[in-house]
């Protein structure tokens, strides 16, 4: 019997053995290997993402020109969907069955397992009869998410609008990820990297019905979204409303500066579009219904994009030049000889300022050919290009023939000829002020955009510089909130303006100026009227002016295509935005009745 | 020992505590709880552990037959009057209390087969010895069998544990070893074929040749030997009987939710979502407990119910979970120590009786021990057995208690015995 005694010990051993089996078994999946620990994660953790709520962008006085709406995602999670009374919930989504199922399948498509958007962007009153209902619905649940909304529906060229961003934005940037906004054009575009906010993070415990069970750590690991930064705009609100206003049933833009700060007060693009038909889920069908009217596009920013030869105001950059370098005086008279270049029916000025006044072609077309015919040369062909050379690098820095510094995107340049453009036309030494003469009044190869045309009305508001122009002037973070702008020089001493000022003060208030439509009882303004000549039909009206004359706080450019004449359409709008803005009030309600009844299209817009 | 019984019970309950611990019944005394009920049955289960230390030792050997004999009546009586659950016919329901007389069966089959051999056991050698000790494990064995538990049944096969240190041979569980072992490998081979030289050759082909290959080497090597000849022979178509045979019993004899089991506990069909989710789930919810664990009430594997039966059979993944290593290594250890120990003084009884009491009451824990865990950690199929002291549920704990406790009475009175 001794030796079965000892069969303990075989027993006993066994024990062991199979102890030690455990735990080596237990040491292996519990310490070595950690797939396990994030097999537990993945199913027993939510990850919700805390999306941002994007920066408000203000007005000039403190208005809301944009903020945000709560929305919510409907998301699906497949594999939790079960016994659902599909009918009941197509109902509920004002959808059909065929629909759901659709949708169903390509969310098991991306995955069973995890979440995926069912229904995007339900707006809060349609989330809320969803929300009610949720419970008897497994595997769906809402995600928050925030849409632009835009109080005033005004200014939708500047704001611009967002959208998901796409596959290559996430590619350039690893700070988005599917399903985020990003902005696509205006502001929203130019200042994503402040507006956009940074992406939140919640843990949150689920059971195996997925339902939520808690803050996993009790929200240790918790990363809270934080909120885009705000921003001041320098858009006066009611200025840039009304400009819109005054502006329907015409095509054009206006754009109105502070000249001593380059703040943009408003800037109006014509015909436009309500910025909230560019939110949410309609918004792709809505771009496509904008984008596909040809006649007026809507899209089309023409305060920054269209082109135009600036036509007679052109002449106050030719005045201004010729008296910096002495080619002519304030007191320099030059015959109206029609045979240089046609103009209308004057007395012969006698002075710069009844030449600008008076708008006298041949005038300036003799000022430019002594700009460009220095006698640098003795060939007449390379002094012509010698000269060229010269006007040109000065009517650069009128910021013409270039893009100006504004804080927007998708800004067009315009252009100011130069040597190399015109040898390539004509070839090298084969022109000369006979060849390129219509550039003296403004026509020709000179494009502008009607920006320039503001800045220009600032430059001589300023009496010789301008400050980049710009739409905001600060950014609500901790630091640097206000943002300095650089002041550029043109290089014309300010004495040189005063003659220029008062010509364009008599365009407006003198009996037979072009702009008499333009005045205004109570305030000095000071203007020029432009014709852009326009090959494709009526021409096109321009006005630009700023006042009042001594410390301006406005200056503005007027465009309105297919109107004519500048002094019948563009001059009085301006004037009425002038008033609008430094009075707060419209004096002449017959001048502002006028405009807003005017329809200036060929076809009415629908609205 | 009681100090052992009293940590394993603790630990479980507050195990229990915190596989069903929810915000809204934070009471660990909640009665509308499994951890505030398992309250009450420790409460219970020390006083019925208290009753028996007042019992005579003899009460025990004089009411071993009887108390055998009731317990095959009941299982015989649940056959017919009981309830069935999960798919066995194991409990009585009355009202509020429900209980399986299996775990009764355990305690009369102990108390049955020390007293025999207590009388016998000295003559073990004898065959008939041998039979009727196997009839008194065996015959409660097939009632459960009808039921059928499998769970239950394995516990009685843990017997043969206690004829082993009677003196039953150890080639019987070599035997079982290889019978194991070829049963997995005819699973196994069934899905692989391989071609070489042109020729498809299943798996069970290949095996076949093999196994002869192997009795021939085996033949080569003891030629000399006499009967060497015969009994490989012999040996050998057994083995190739026994293993053409598996996909038969595989099939045909055990039921399909069995066979998903095992084919998933083998790797040979991996379905985390079905048969094999428990597992699954178990295995995470273990390992992502770490070197150290989550801590008390801070799993979510367990708690958000990813596991299921989390407290009942599968308490162990709570432990491994909240934990860690650390909790399941001390909890192994507390399980060893109680075990051997148990296995220890059941050595040092003069009294035949106690000696195989001990070894049986050692040998019910350790089936259990084992098969419980082994199924958590995907080692052994999934098996519905109870982990001693620790799983949720009345019946299951009293009836340990009622065994280790039998045996501390037993075993108080150790001096005392001459026999
Ligand atoms: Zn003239």
């Amino acid at each position: 019997m001794n030796n079965l005694e000892n069969r303990k010990i075989t027993v006993i051993a066994l024990f062991v053995v199979i102890s030690l089996i455990f735990i080596a078994r237990l040491f292996f999946i519990q310490v070595i290997d950690d797939s396990y620990t994030s097999s537990a994660d993945n199913q027993a953790l939510r990850y919700v993402t805390q999306y941002p709520a994007r920066g408000i962008i203000y007005d000039r006085h403190g208005k809301i020109l944009v903020q945000n709406q709560a929305a919510f995602d409907l998301m699906i999670v497949p594999r939790q969907v079960e016994g659902l009374d599909t009918a009941a919930f197509c109902e509920l989504l004002n959808i059909t069955e065929e629909e759901f199922e659709i949708r169903v399948e390509k969310a098991r498509n991306y995955s069973s397992y995890r979440a995926s958007i069912f229904q995007k962007q339900l707006t809060g009153a349609d989330y809320a009869r969803v929300a009610e209902n949720l419970y008897r619905f497994n595997g769906f649940y809402g995600q928050k998410r925030t849409l632009r909304i835009y109080p005033d529906s005004v200014a939708a060229h500047v704001l611009g609008y967002i959208g998901e961003v796409n596959s290559r934005d996430i590619e350039r940037d690893t700070v988005y990820k599917s399903g985020d906004f990003i902005g696509i054009s205006g502001l929203e575009k130019q200042y994503e990297n402040v507006l956009r906010g940074e992406r939140g993070r919640e843990v949150l415990m689920v059971d195996v019905h997925n339902t939520v069970q808690g803050k996993y750590q009790d929200g240790a690991l918790d990363v809270a979204a934080v909120s885009g930064v705000n921003l001041v705009s320098t858009l006066d609100l009611e200025l840039q409303k009304y400009g819109e206003q005054l502006m329907r049933f015409k095509k054009g833009s206006i754009v109105a500066i502070e000249p001593s700060s380059g703040e943009v007060l408003c800037l109006v693009s014509s015909p436009n579009y309500d910025p909230n038909l560019l939110v949410g889920v309609k918004r792709a069908a809505n771009y496509q219904l904008l984008a596909q009217n040809d006649s007026l596009d809507p899209l089309f920013n023409r305060a920054l994009m269209a082109k135009y030869p600036p036509g007679s105001i052109f002449k106050i950059i030719q005045a201004l030049i010729g008296l910096q370098d002495g080619v002519i005086t304030e007191n320099t008279g030059l015959a109206c000889n029609k045979a240089l270049v046609g103009c209308h029916n004057h007395p012969a000025a006698t002075t710069l300022r009844e030449a600008i006044q008076m708008s006298c072609n041949p005038y300036f077309h003799q000022v430019f050919k002594r700009l460009i015919n220095k006698g640098y040369s003795s060939n007449y062909f390379e002094d012509s290009a010698l000269g060229l050379d010269e006007w040109h690098e000065k009517v650069s820095k009128f910021g013409l023939g270039q893009r100006l510094a504004i804080d927007l995107p998708s800004l067009k340049s315009g252009s100011i000829p130069n040597v190399e453009l015109y040898d390539r036309i004509y070839g090298k030494r084969r022109w000369a002020i006979s060849t390129i003469y219509s550039v003296s009044i403004g026509q020709g190869e000179v494009e502008v955009v009607p920006l320039q045309m503001a800045n220009l009305a600032a430059t001589v508001a300023n009496r010789g510089f301008y400050i980049d122009p710009h739409l905001v002037k600060e950014i609500d973070a901790e630091h640097d909130s206000i943002i300095h702008y650089q002041a550029n020089n043109t290089g014309i001493e300010s004495k040189y303006f005063e003659p220029i000022v008062d010509a364009m003060q008599a365009v407006v208030d003198k009996p037979g100026g072009t702009a008499r439509k333009a005045r205004i009882d109570s305030i000095v303004v000071c203007g020029k009227t432009g014709t852009a000549e326009n090959p494709h039909g009526e021409d096109h009206s321009v006005f630009v002016a700023f006042a009042p004359r001594e410390n301006p706080q406005i200056a503005i450019a007027v465009y309105v295509e297919n109107a004519g004449f500048g002094g019948t359409w563009a001059a009085p709008i301006a004037s009425l935005m002038i008033e609008k803005y430094i009075s707060g009030t419209i004096g002449d309600t017959l001048k502002e009745q006028r405009i807003l009844d005017a329809n200036l299209l060929f076809e009415p817009i629908e609205n | 020992m009681v100090a052992i019984y009293l940590a394993l019970v603790l630990f479980g309950w507050i195990s229990i505590y915190a596989a069903t611990y929810d915000d809204l019944h934070p009471s660990i005394f909640d009665l509308a709880k499994n951890h505030g009920k398992q309250a009450l049955w420790i409460g219970l289960a020390l006083v019925i552990g208290l009753i028996m230390l007042f019992f005579d030792t003899r009460f025990f050997e004089t009411f071993a037959y009887p108390i055998y004999g009731f317990a095959l009546l009941l299982l015989v009586g649940v056959l017919v009057f009981g309830t069935e659950v999960k798919g066995a016919q194991s409990w009585f329901v009355m009202g509020p209390i429900s209980f399986q007389p299996s775990e009764i069966a355990k305690f009369g089959t102990a108390l049955a087969l020390a007293k025999y051999l207590s009388i016998h056991g000295a003559r073990f050698d004898q065959l008939s010895i041998k039979l009727k000790s196997l009839l008194i494990i065996f015959l409660p064995g097939a009632f459960i069998l009808l039921q059928p538990d499998v769970g239950s049944l394995l516990v009685f096969i843990s017997f043969l544990i206690v004829l082993y240190r009677q003196g039953l041979s150890g080639w019987i569980f070599g035997l079982g070893f290889i019978a194991i072992v070829l049963f997995v490998m005819a699973l196994f081979l069934k899905q692989y074929q391989w071609t070489i030289f042109d020729t498809l050759i299943e798996g069970k082909v290949a095996f076949i040749a093999g196994l002869s290959a192997l009795a021939a080497a085996i033949y080569y090597y003891l030629r000399r030997r006499k009967g060497s000849l015969f009994i490989i022979a012999a040996s050998y178509i057994a083995s190739l009987g026994y293993f053409l045979s598996v996909d038969y019993l595989f099939d045909k004899v055990l039921k399909t939710h069995h066979q998903n089991r095992i084919n998933e506990l083998l790797g040979i069909v991996s379905d985390p979502l079905g048969a094999g989710y428990n597992v699954h789930q178990s295995k995470i919810a273990i390992g992502s407990g770490g070197f150290s664990g989550k801590g008390f009430l801070q799993g979510t594997q367990t708690k958000f119910h990813f596991v299921p039966e989390q407290s009942t059979d599968f308490i162990f993944c709570t432990v491994g979970e909240e934990w860690g290593f650390i909790g399941t290594l001390i909890l192994i250890s507390l399980f060893l120590t109680l075990m051997s120990r148990i296995i220890w003084l059941a050595e040092k009884q003069r009294s035949v009786f106690t000696r195989v009491y001990g070894y049986c009451v050692a040998s019910i824990l350790f089936i259990h021990f084992t098969i419980n865990i082994a199924m958590t950690i995907g080692l052994a199929p999934v098996i519905g057995i109870p982990l001693p002291f620790f799983s949720y549920g009345g019946s299951s704990l009293w009836s340990f208690t009622l065994l280790l406790f039998t045996f501390i009475k037993l075993d108080s009175e150790r001096k005392y015995v001459l026999r």
